[in-house]
């Protein structure tokens, strides 16, 4: 890279509410509504209704249109992923970030620099989304969610099994599965489904939209049947899908005395577990973990990593011990949903 | 090791007794010696073993954690054994290697991130021969190749038919578990709860700490967190020492007192409790040592049971408000005993040496006394729940033991001897050797119930809580027996608060806002009104009521924190409750004594509720007259 090009945060900086790039006067993932948004993926905290104008993957703009409506944006434009983009003399590409379907990081180079920003991302396989690709560059922006030694995610499909030698054991209790409604809702339904069960699969209302959308979007769930209208004896130590809320929550009295289970990377800690009164931990993440997080960083090659959102302290100061320049963005209202 | 990670792994998040129960029954009938015992032990008294865990877990940790990012974990975590358990590398072989150390005694060297090559291991003597001692690791593994450790060079050996016992799930599905699989897990190889303690029994520090590294290297997360567990103390995993005991007796369909007689007598890891309970020997005989003997308990008196009872036929004495205790000596060695049968003598050094020398087994309750006055069970609890004590303890908070009975003088066991007799043998017993800081509870005569009731209508004394009733006929017998032994307590007092913050319950509550915070009015110094919290209580109520509530509080919360709402300040709960004490705990700086909600009155405006003045003025219970009305509650 030429050395006398302008420092990539002369041209590329945090606003409080997204990160912003001058040049070509647009903003990525920005917790406002702003004229021109480069949105990462679907999930609340990055992509907020009132855009003027959203740049995204197509799944992402269908994610946005069941979330907040068809006219949740002024435009939508599409950008196939791997495609070159040309805003004002910037260039831009979306690569897959491996978060969930559709999301993407966002590759951006001006005057003969590159950053790139990663939203949400993770390295572990996701039948239900294209899997992470290592893009080198200058500037890498990394959330930091599960940023401390401690969080090393299981594979999801150990998680899987373990969920269903649970349902074996137990095969009187509804198991109620706790999981973002976006992402890891299906991509639980998906590893079920691999790890062998054919039974049908019980919807909460809260996660109907969203998985229809990822079964049109070509994903295959099998059989999913509203929770809505179902005798409660009929899914009786079957899998009930609901987002976490719903765990504690009146709705759940139908189900009599039924196993609670979470899915998240949070359950790694049995004091998070138990504070939520959950009996099934699963270990499962949309994100990256300790480990992964820092092979990508070292992999990037960059220069400087910029942290979003999540244990920053952590990763800036261990960064900082291998000898990496590294700094947090304290950008505003990130990781809101993260899992 | 890995049947019991999976036993705690399943307690930690299981909820229900029984299932506890279940778990640990399998557990006990299931696992081999010595692990079973290693297990009780540690869910009960301990593991008799001392160590400077956090500072050995520390000096390991940081070998190949930066000191921050393991300060930055525990804070989150919040707990030592787990954060060292989570973050332990599951395959060190994966760190960046560092240049080999010279020295014998050398495992990893003393530098950062090292790998630990060829670790010699001198835990066991000889290696397992047997092809499936190298092969455990692998077994069942579901993991990536990359997070698999290769087999340690010098596996510890593997005990036959250890697979077969690795399902702690009982087939009937009856506990909870994972079948296989564990939490945060692959398959832990097998090593044994005897060889961890072997390993951690000698040794200085310096090389307990490298035998403690290799062990943790040759588990999984739950297998390292379950062995942190096992060696450093209460392991809080949901399960008292009395819970642990009951499901022992119950797996083996024993009665838990017949383990309690002998228990304080048994050692760790308990293998003749085992060989008896598999009906392989006798029951052990606890011979020359204080053991506990089970408790006589009473039954709160009914209305309807007065006129069945004839006032000749009973002793009464005060209930005083203290901690049951019953205190053993024998052959030189004195224990005090709680209720449950837990040695609690560690925190009580004087009453142990007041007892010193005599030989009998005598039930009294446990008060502190200040010049002749029993001081309020605030007091107390500063000495309960630990495990030493400091000089200053000692000597603010002077232990005292009002004896109520007497169960052995001697050999002499009297406990099939009526209560009269029991309380002769008693008073001559003290009159003989009146050990130090005790006394002996005194009757209170009486002709008839009414004079009684008299008696115990006035009795708002410092300490008191109400009368006991014993039937002059009863032989000592363990447990609630009917119709023996009655306890009266005195009126509840009750007051009007206001509900401030509802909570989530757990278990079968788990749905339902079950919790309940309540307040009382304070002046502020700006002559503003606002509510201060002066207890919690979770009864009192019947299912519809708690329906009524839920939804009630779903209706009327302000904010909500987790599992806590904060509610508008509307609705007024009448609270009974025993006494009330001074807190640091609580803003108001009072708290009630078992308080319950007697009453919820939907009807009564919040801005007439009570005032933290009106509380004030029963702290300690001695004022009878105020505002404060003894309730209509037995």
């Amino acid at each position: 890279m030429i050395s006398l090009a302008p420092p990539v945060d002369s041209w590329l900086y945090p606003v409080g509410s997204g990160i912003y790039c001058e040049p070509g006067d647009f903003y990525i993932d920005p917790g406002r509504a702003v004229d021109r948004a480069v949105i990462t993926h679907g999930h609340s905290d990055h992509a907020r209704a009132g855009h003027r104008a959203v740049l995204a993957t197509s799944e992402t703009i269908e994610i946005m249109k069941v979330r907040y409506g068809e006219d949740c944006a002024g435009a939508f434009q599409p950008l196939a992923i791997g495609e070159t983009i040309d805003i004002n003399g910037v260039k831009v590409r979306l690569v897959p970030a491996g978060h969930i379907l559709g999301s993407a990081q966002v590759v951006i180079e001006w005057a003969g620099r590159r950053a790139v920003v990663s939203g949400d991302y993770k390295r572990a396989s996701d039948p239900t989304c294209a899997p992470f690709e290592l893009v080198t560059c200058d500037v890498f922006v990394t959330e930091a969610t599960f940023a401390l030694p401690v969080f090393r995610h299981e594979k999801a499909q150990h998680e899987a099994e373990k969920l269903l030698s649970s349902l074996r054991a137990e095969p009187d209790r509804t198991h109620l599965i706790g999981a973002y409604n976006l992402g890891k809702c299906q991509r639980m339904i998906r590893v079920v489904r691999d790890a062998g069960y054919d039974k049908p699969i019980y919807l909460h209302g809260a996660v109907v939209a969203l998985t229809e959308l990822y079964q049109k979007l070509g994903v295959d769930l099998g059989e999913l049947l509203p929770v809505a209208g179902t005798d409660p004896k009929s899914m009786r130590g079957g899998i009930v899908m609901c987002p976490p809320s719903a765990l504690g929550d009146r709705w759940s009295r139908r189900f009599g005395d039924p196993v609670n289970a979470f899915a998240s990377g949070w359950m790694r800690v049995r004091g998070r577990a138990r504070q939520l009164g959950v009996e099934l931990p699963l270990v499962v993440s949309d994100h990256v973990d300790w480990p992964e997080l820092i092979q990508t960083v070292i992999e990037t090659e960059a220069e400087e990593i910029w942290v979003t959102h999540g244990r920053e302290d952590a990763l800036v100061h261990y960064l900082g011990t291998l000898g990496r320049k590294a700094r947090a963005l304290a950008l505003v209202g990130y990781g809101e949903e993260a899992e | 090791m890995r049947a019991f990670a999976r036993l705690l792994d399943c307690l930690v998040y299981t909820q229900s007794r029984n299932r506890k129960v279940a778990l640990l029954g399998h557990y006990f009938r299931t696992a081999p010696d010595p692990d079973r015992g290693w297990a009780l032990s540690a869910l009960t008294d301990g593991v008799p073993i001392r160590l400077p865990l956090r500072r050995m877990l520390s000096d390991l940790v940081t070998r190949f954690i930066d000191p921050t990012l393991y300060r930055l974990s525990r804070d989150y975590v919040g707990d030592t054994a787990e954060t060292v358990a989570l973050l332990w590398p599951d395959d060190r072989s994966v760190l960046p290697p560092a240049p080999p150390v010279g020295g014998e005694q050398h495992t990893w060297g003393d530098g950062e991130k090292e790998k630990p090559k060829q670790l010699a291991l001198d835990l066991t003597p000889t290696p397992n021969p047997s092809p499936q001692g190298g092969g455990v690791r692998g077994e069942g593994q579901t993991e990536a190749p990359s997070n698999v450790a290769a087999p340690h060079p010098n596996p510890l050996p593997v005990k036959d038919g250890e697979r077969e016992r690795a399902s702690l799930l009982p087939s009937t599905g009856r506990g909870r578990g994972w079948g296989d699989l564990g939490h945060n897990s692959g398959e832990p190889p097998e090593l044994s709860l005897g060889a961890v303690i072997d390993a951690m029994a000698d040794g200085t520090t310096a090389e307990r700490t490298e035998r403690l590294g290799r062990l943790l290297d040759q588990l999984d997360a739950t297998g390292r967190w379950a062995l942190l567990k096992l060696i450093g103390g209460a392991p809080r995993v949901g399960v008292s020492a009395r819970l642990a005991r009951t499901a022992l007796a119950e797996s083996y369909a024993r009665d838990v007192s017949e383990i309690e007689e002998v228990w304080h007598a048994l050692e760790p890891p308990y293998l003749e409790l085992f060989q008896w309970l598999d009906g392989k020997a006798e029951r052990p005989d606890p011979g020359a040592k204080p053991v506990f003997r089970p408790v006589m308990l009473a039954h709160p008196i009914e209305e309807e049971d007065w006129p069945r009872l004839s006032p000749e036929d009973f002793s009464a004495e005060w209930k005083w408000d203290g901690i049951r205790v019953q205190v053993a000596a024998r052959g030189g060695d004195v224990r005090m005993f709680s209720r449950q049968g837990d040695d609690i003598s560690g925190a009580f050094p004087e009453i142990r040496s007041a007892f010193q020398g005599h030989d009998c087994v005598v039930d009294g309750e446990l008060l502190i006394m200040r010049d002749d006055k029993i001081a309020p069970f605030n007091d107390l609890q500063q000495r309960l729940n630990r495990k030493s004590v400091t000089a200053k303890m000692m000597s603010s908070y002077p232990p005292h033991v009002r004896l109520y009975d007497l169960l052995f003088d001697g050999e002499e066991d009297l406990r099939g001897l009526s209560f009269s007799e029991r309380r002769l043998r008693l008073e001559a017993w003290y009159a003989k050797h009146h050990p130090r800081l005790t006394d002996v509870s005194e009757l209170v005569p009486f002709k008839s119930f009414d004079e009684l009731g008299v008696l115990w209508s006035s009795a708002r004394a410092e300490g008191i809580e109400g009368l006991m009733l014993k039937r002059r006929a009863s032989p000592y017998q363990a447990g609630r027996v009917k119709g023996e032994w009655f306890k009266w307590k005195r009126a509840a007092l009750t007051l009007d608060c206001v509900l401030m913050y509802a909570q989530r319950g757990s278990g079968k509550r788990s749905s339902y806002y079950s919790d309940y915070t309540f307040g009382v009015w304070r002046t502020d110094e700006n002559g503003e009104r606002q509510l201060v919290p002066v207890g919690k209580a979770y009864s009192g109520f019947t299912d519809e009521e708690l329906l009524e509530l839920d939804k009630w509080i779903r209706g009327h919360t302000t904010e909500t924190f987790g599992p806590v709402r904060a509610v508008e300040p509307e609705l007024v709960f009448e609270v009974a409750f025993d006494a009330v004490q001074e807190s640091t705990r609580h803003k108001s700086g009072v708290a009630m004594r078992f308080p319950r909600i007697h009453r919820i009155r939907w009807d009564k405006p919040a801005a007439e509720a009570d005032t933290l003045d009106t509380v004030l003025r029963i702290v300690g219970g001695g004022a009878a007259q105020n505002s404060a009305a003894p309730s209509d509650l037995v």
